[in-house]
């Protein structure tokens, strides 16, 4: 991991869309009189949804206007959380979690899958340019190990073969259906429970 | 007050004092990088880890409040290792290159390993290195050796009220830098060079120019605006190599503006260093004697009514105290006048020209009122004082202009003298407020005592502020903000004019000889008077002189300041003139030797004494008032003019680093890239 960097290319201006605008006011009005710099980095989430994933440097100008503090703490608060993305990852980003659980498991065929399909390397966008992937730590489902992430949603237990299936449908504007490629109901053990089975809400 | 222990020895402190000054407070010096005293607290290098009974781990002195009977031990095994040990990881990362690091010999860093630190590292990875940042014309950065204190990041936000440094990234990633690089937009920036601990921000005009223990130090004055900051002038043979700030609470506590700092690289430039005389339009080198027999001759077929002179805004009290002596006793004439236009000055009492309530009243006052004055650029130090009290205690500030960012909020009004009339006769909203707070602040700019009216408006605040019990002993809500150095020491002086109006005789071209000393600043067309300029830099007065006479900068000569809230102050020779130039008062002297045959004074002891003797005189002494302004009311847009900060007098206008500064503020506005 090193200094994540701002884009090169950058647009020109950034706004709040109407439904962005209703949700950065619902969380700035959270926050007590003068003290509604604490809703930056809800906010700075909401631009990053708003824009493809990414946060431009025109939104880091619009927050800080809006919060009315210097541009340089939001700046701040987007180079320091990784989650925040300071230059463009598509429409759909991936990430594959590759920390030990999903590494037994097989994390490094995910990435195998992602280097094919999309990109060769981490934070380059596919062809069509709709699409990136990145290797991220603990995404804190390790029961379906291994696992990635595709904005929102995850999709577990997955293997190659699975992965670039998920990856094609994303490619071809499709959203597959998110959860465990096993069958498995959320993260119950295989082929039904073995404990507690008496209990109905377990 | 609290009693606590540290090593044994029992010290009370205050309550909300840290364990660190109680430290200080009994005699024990605690190792710090991140802590200093003008910053709010971050607790984030570690060093100044010390034991507490009853904790099981070090604690951070710096941010701990002090507590009842706490024991505190800073020499115990325990410490040692802490010390040890924070000083290990501040180093992994820290390059080893003190032989080329400006810091070297003043830093603490270095000092602070050799006391608390291990003399290896058992660090064998790479080491980081982190690219360079762009800080501006003044800051050269160097961003590997940073430590991560915040000290500046802390300083720009606070003390200068520019937030624009801060630290990106995280963990082994993090760096400081200014909002995408751009040069900082502060009078105050160099400071962040003195705060810094380490060389990772250094002083660019001085890169590679000389060790700490090469130079030689004199603590002096400095004369770029009329706060009198106390400063240090390192100077290596003749050259005056930078200038550092030391620390006077009651005036600049430790900081400088960027001004007082780098201006000095103009005292090497366009320097006068022998006599002049104009021949058909030319200068020509000539020698002391030349010089004056034509100035004595001159002087002798001119009436005494058509000889008049100037004193500049650079001078200090010595020189202006013995040209005035000149011109009264050795040519008899009172035509002589410190001011550069005719601005309108009281001189009946000294409390009508100075900064009553003090630079230190400044953190005292609930209500500041600015007529006049854009503090930001005329007394820089002193807007910081402004902030720091709209800091701590809210001060709510008003401003009868709007005069554009003061890095603090204000309240601005629509700038017309009607305006400030209505305040003044308490029709206006503000004038309630003026009388309920307790310790309100009036300053009054230059740019209001210029109005046709300003006689007028000024007596009228007088008369307000009378009226309404501000003006006591204990308080005085009347400020003046002088802008230059020399302006209070020459009214104090009495080198001020109100008879008549020298600057319209001027225009007029009623005199045949004019003096300029050091004087660059004023406004007329050269017709067929006789200029002699006298000063330390070829400027505007020089050019319009018919003969130069080389004098020396502030740096060059001992001399006297009063500042603008009266204190006065000596600035100490800190380098020589250089060639043929001399001290201000030794040409004089020598001229008035010269036509009389007897020197004014026998030495310099002589000078200061009867200087002295004359201003104990003059505190009992009433002067009348002067005749050169209507007494009626006008309605007048008051307009702020302020001298291009950084070309405000001829030291800064022939120094390269101010160009710098100038050139990189103004890039910024074409770019556009601030809003």
């Amino acid at each position: 991991m090193s200094l994540r960097r701002p884009a090169k290319d950058q647009p020109e201006s950034f706004k709040f869309n109407a439904s962005s605008l209703e949700a950065a006011n619902v969380i700035v009005a959270k926050y007590p009189e003068g003290k509604q710099q604490s809703a930056v980095m809800a906010l700075l989430y909401i631009a990053q949804k708003q824009n493809n994933n990414w946060i431009p440097l025109a939104a880091m100008k619009y927050i800080a206007k809006f919060l009315d503090m210097p541009y340089i703490k939001v700046y701040e608060v987007a180079t320091f959380y990784t989650m925040y993305n300071l230059a463009p990852v598509g429409k759909y980003f991936v990430q594959v979690c590759t920390t030990t659980p999903c590494m037994i498991r097989g994390a490094n065929q995910l990435v195998e899958a992602c280097k094919e399909k999309i990109s060769e390397n981490e934070f380059q966008l596919s062809d069509d340019k709709s699409c990136s992937w990145t290797e991220v730590e603990c995404l804190g489902a390790c029961v379906n190990a291994p696992m990635m992430q595709i904005n929102d949603d995850y999709y577990e237990d997955l293997n190659k073969q699975k992965t670039l299936d998920i990856l094609d449908k994303i490619l071809n504007g499709e959203t597959p259906k998110p959860g465990s490629y096993r069958g498995r109901v959320n993260n119950e053990p295989e082929n039904n429970r073995k404990t507690l089975v008496d209990l109905k809400n377990a | 007050m609290l009693k606590l222990k540290v090593n044994e020895i029992e010290v009370e402190v205050e309550e909300g004092l840290t364990v660190l000054q109680a430290c200080e407070k009994a005699g024990v010096e605690i190792p710090r990088f991140c802590y200093h005293e003008k910053l709010s607290i971050a607790g984030n290098c570690r060093m100044c880890l010390v034991e507490m009974e009853k904790s099981p781990k070090p604690i951070a002195s710096c941010a701990m409040p002090a507590a009842e009977g706490m024991n505190i031990k800073t020499n115990t095994a325990l410490v040692e290792k802490a010390r040890k040990g924070v000083m290990e990881f501040l180093l992994a990362n820290h390059p080893l290159d003190c032989p080329v690091c400006d810091q070297g010999g003043e830093c603490d860093l270095q000092d602070q390993s050799m006391y608390y630190g291990v003399d290896k590292s058992r660090f064998k990875e790479n080491k980081r290195s982190v690219p360079e940042k762009n800080m501006g014309p003044l800051i050269k950065t160097q961003m590997t050796r940073c430590i991560h204190c915040t000290r500046c990041v802390r300083f720009a936000t606070e003390v200068a009220g520019v937030p624009e440094l801060g630290a990106i990234g995280r963990g082994e990633d993090m760096q400081i830098t200014t909002y995408l690089e751009q040069s900082m937009q502060s009078e105050l920036s160099a400071n962040v060079v003195d705060l810094c601990p380490v060389g990772a921000l250094t002083s660019k005009p001085y890169v590679f120019e000389a060790r700490p223990w090469e130079l030689k130090k004199t603590e002096t004055i400095d004369v770029m605006d009329a706060i009198g900051s106390n400063v240090r002038v390192d100077t290596y043979d003749w050259e005056v190599k930078r200038v550092l700030p030391i620390i006077n609470e009651d005036i600049n506590e430790e900081w400088i503006s960027d001004k007082t700092r780098y201006a000095c690289d103009g005292l090497l430039h366009q320097r006068l260093d022998t006599p002049f005389i104009k021949y058909n339009g030319k200068f020509e080198k000539a020698s002391w004697d030349e010089v004056y027999k034509i100035i004595k001759s001159k002087f002798e077929n001119t009436s005494k009514e058509k000889i008049c002179g100037f004193v500049g805004d650079l001078s200090n009290m010595e020189t202006g105290y013995i040209f005035k002596e000149f011109l009264d006793r050795t040519i008899d004439t009172k035509n002589y006048d410190s001011r550069s236009d005719n601005r309108f000055i009281n001189t009946s009492k000294r409390e009508n020209y100075l900064f009553n309530s003090s630079i230190n009243g400044i953190e005292e006052a609930d209500l500041i009122l600015l007529v006049g004055a854009n503090p930001r650029y005329e007394a820089t130090i002193l807007n910081a004082r402004i902030r720091k009290a709209y800091l701590n205690n809210n001060t709510k500030i008003i401003s009868l202009n709007d005069v554009d960012d003061l890095t603090y909020p204000y309240k601005s009004l629509d700038g017309k003298t009607q305006t400030l009339n209505n305040i003044l006769e308490g029709t206006h909203e503000i004038s309630k407020e003026i009388i309920n707070s307790k310790k309100p602040l009036i300053i009054i700019g230059e740019s209001l005592l210029r109005l046709e009216s300003s006689e007028f408006l000024f007596n009228k605040t007088k008369e307000f502020l009378l009226k309404n019990n501000k003006i006591s002993d204990e308080w005085n809500s009347l400020n003046v903000l002088s802008t230059d150095a020399a302006t209070v020491g020459s009214i104090d002086l009495g080198i001020i004019n109100n008879e008549n109006n020298l600057f319209s005789d001027l225009k007029e071209h009623k005199f045949d000889i004019v003096y300029l000393l050091g004087q660059d600043n004023l406004e007329f067309d050269k017709k067929d008077e006789f200029i002699i300029y006298q000063g330390s830099h070829g400027d505007k007065g020089a050019e319009s002189a018919d003969i130069i006479l080389p004098g020396a900068a502030y740096t060059e000569q001992d001399g006297y300041f009063t500042n603008l809230e009266g204190k006065i102050q000596k600035a100490y020779k800190a380098s020589y003139p250089p060639g043929e130039a001399k001290e201000d008062w030794q040409i004089i002297n020598e001229l008035a030797e010269f036509m009389n045959n007897r020197k004014l004074f026998n030495d310099k002891d002589e000078l200061d004494s009867s200087m002295f003797n004359y201003l104990n005189l003059q505190k009992e002494k009433q002067v009348k008032d002067q005749k050169n302004f209507p007494k009626e009311f006008q309605n007048e847009n008051l307009i702020i003019k302020v001298k291009d900060y950084y070309f405000s007098n001829v030291i800064a206008r022939s120094s390269k680093t101010m160009v710098d500064c100038n050139n990189s503020k103004l890039n910024l506005k074409s770019t556009g890239t601030e809003g």
